[in-house]
């Protein structure tokens, strides 16, 4: 079983939420990503996302453009940050999740890409610009390696859509809480429970929501109705005032709201 | 072929937020192709609106000084707003009418489809927010202005290499989040399905009336068409409705400084299969798959990718690529405003500098229709700053 569907599992048993962190990988260095992933760990996250740096990350705002800019300046690729995981799978256990664009991959070659993905130890992958239409060759391969193929939800997702995504998603289901961009204003206004209230009526799969989770008390709201939560442009918001204090007191927080 | 794609290229890589959007546009397109009141008006307007059809110009001077093939001119240039981009903004425009959307959007570079979309949209009563990098917006100050004075916000864009790929991803961005009430009028035959095959609809009316207008001409089909290609809508225009005619086709691309130099838009020269802002296509992209840095002294052509339908002709041997350099484009700027009193968009002219490299071998009795996508006034203050003159 993957380790994902593990996370879910014995989070299940103890009624517990997923906290889910995001950071994009060589921002400011691959070093620092190492013990940023190991301070989520240390301040309970439950899986972790990696960002893996693009030149046109479209579903981005400012905050994630930004960092992904800085990465590739600091020449990270979607190689460097396979052998970031081989190397922090060595010091932690931790689910690490790769989230990248398509075109990294495409390039890379998907079948390439999924062998040294597993040979390192990666166990999901998020590509937000490949709905499951597009994602034939990549759900099969990941499948075959026990690789999570993690889909997004958008509150514009029709029931075809719905049935469509959370068929070829393993792991859990990304659920976007707003149409927009990483980053953007939540708005808690009910709208994010209905779309869940639909998805659960056709897929009982994990669902995770993110994009614009940026305050404890944000965590605290969606998690009630959801089974993790992500947050990722906050934290990296967080983590460019350079207290390390600082950043663990948050990540604390937002640890204790996902429940 | 698989819905969507042309060949192996094509299809609709976009976050699931706009799958619906997509999904509900095609369903609208469709029907308006059927829908004989949308096309009626459709008509109604290219004729009463846009002025079509255009001129089909026999370039007398600018033959006889190249001495060889006959070179006739598809005059989008006289279509209202200056370019070929009105024939699908306004098309566009209609649809996102229909579909019940108040707001439109567009990206632009050149500001040829920005003006028109603002127009569209003025024409309609549909609010309207244009993305341009501001690279393109100095370059372009003119058209910036027209697009203020249509109504439209003009939003800059200074996030990459400030030029037409950055405002396509902010227009994605802005569409992704106010997809409920906006439509996103791409304007070109690029991006994810339908908007290839919708773009190229819109325009094949540029290729129907060129045929007409030349066998009314010379009583006969042309033997070579030649377009510049950006994301290469004004070429699929013009080369849609001969597609199955036993003519040579050529797109051009633009060369920028020399394709050995780098700083260029040759996407076939130096490009390779990519996914890239909604589909699969030709992309100048390094190793790891990230977008490189384009040149080209026009805006309008100065983009990493290419409409997916382009790569699969290419692949097919049906149409022709090559490139053509800032200098040559600048050089046929000029021939042409000199012998025939037309000044070109500088898009256009990098078919021209084709024009001029081909047309001098060919015998006097072969055709060739070049599509003069937009007019130049726009350009001529760049000109003269490359020119080191002060307007």
């Amino acid at each position: 079983m993957n380790r994902i569907d593990k996370t879910f599992k014995k989070l299940k048993t103890q009624n517990k939420k997923a906290f889910i962190p995001y950071i994009m990988a060589g921002d400011p260095s691959l070093e620092k990503t190492k013990e940023f992933v190991l301070l989520f760990e240390e301040c309970g996250a439950d899986i972790v996302e990696l960002g893996v740096p693009f030149s046109d990350p479209l579903a981005d705002g400012p905050t994630i453009q930004r960092a992904a800019e800085r990465a590739l300046k600091n020449g990270v690729t979607l190689k460097k940050v396979i052998a970031l995981v081989r190397d922090l799978k060595t010091k932690t256990n931790i689910p690490l999740v790769l989230m990248t664009y398509y075109n990294p991959v495409f390039k890379y070659g998907e079948e390439l890409f999924i062998r040294d993905a597993k040979d390192a130890g990666v166990d999901g992958v998020i590509v937000p610009d490949l709905p499951p239409d597009e994602a034939g060759g990549l759900v099969r391969l990941s499948k075959k390696s026990d690789i999570a193929t993690i889909f997004l939800l958008a509150p514009t997702s029709t029931e075809d859509r719905i049935k469509k995504v959370a068929s070829a998603s393993r792991g859990f289901i990304y659920c976007v809480s707003m149409t927009g961009i990483t980053g953007a204003q939540l708005l808690l206004d009910g709208s994010i429970e209905r779309s869940i209230n639909n998805i659960r009526k056709i897929t009982d799969k994990p669902i995770a929501i993110g994009f614009g989770v940026s305050t404890p008390d944000e965590a605290a709201a969606v998690s009630v109705i959801s089974d993790g939560v992500i947050v990722g442009s906050a934290i990296l918001r967080k983590a460019q005032e350079n207290s390390e204090e600082g950043l663990k007191d948050f990540l604390l927080k937002l640890r204790e709201a996902a429940r | 072929m698989k819905k969507g794609y042309f060949g192996q290229y094509g299809g609709r890589f976009v976050p699931e937020t706009l799958m619906p959007a997509l999904i509900e546009l095609e369903a609208a397109y469709l029907k308006s192709k059927k829908d004989k009141n949308f096309q009626k008006e459709l008509v109604h307007l290219q004729k009463t609106y846009i002025g079509r059809p255009t001129a089909l110009y026999f370039a007398k001077r600018f033959t006889e000084r190249l001495g060889g093939a006959k070179i006739y001119l598809k005059r989008e240039d006289l279509a209202h707003t200056g370019a070929h981009k009105i024939n699908n903004a306004l098309g566009q425009a209609l649809l996102a009418e229909r579909i019940g959307k108040k707001r439109v959007i567009a990206e632009t570079g050149a500001g040829q489809h920005g003006v028109a979309t603002a127009t569209g949209a003025a024409l309609i009563g549909l609010e309207c927010d244009v993305y341009m990098g501001t690279e393109d917006m100095k370059r372009q100050a003119l058209n910036v202005f027209r697009m203020r004075l249509l109504g439209a916000r003009v939003i800059e864009v200074p996030v990459g290499s400030r030029t037409l790929k950055d405002a396509i991803n902010e227009s994605l961005r802005d569409w992704t989040t106010n997809v409920r009430t906006t439509h996103y009028v791409l304007g070109t035959v690029f991006g994810p399905h339908p908007f290839p095959s919708m773009v190229r609809d819109f325009q094949s009316v540029i290729g129907k009336e060129a045929k007409k207008q030349i066998l009314q001409a010379e009583g006969k089909l042309p033997d070579y068409l030649i377009a510049c290609v950006g994301g290469g809508s004004n070429a699929m225009g013009l080369f849609h409705e001969f597609l199955n005619d036993d003519i040579k086709m050529i797109g051009v691309e633009a060369g920028g400084k020399g394709v050995e130099t780098g700083e260029h838009a040759a996407r076939f020269a130096g490009g390779s299969i990519g996914v890239f802002q909604g589909c699969k296509t030709y992309l100048l992209q390094d190793d790891d798959g990230n977008v490189l840095g384009t040149h080209s002294v026009s805006a309008g052509l100065d983009y990493a990718s290419i409409g997916p339908e382009h790569p699969y002709l290419r692949d097919i041997g049906r149409v022709q690529y090559t490139y053509a350099t800032d200098d040559e484009a600048l050089a046929a700027f000029e021939l042409l405003s000199k012998t025939e009193g037309i000044i070109p968009a500088l898009e256009s002219a990098h078919a021209l500098a084709e024009t001029i490299k081909l047309a001098p071998k060919l015998p006097k009795d072969k055709i060739v229709i070049v599509n003069l996508s937009g007019r130049g006034d726009k350009d001529v203050q760049h000109v003269a700053s490359i020119k080191g003159i002060e307007l």
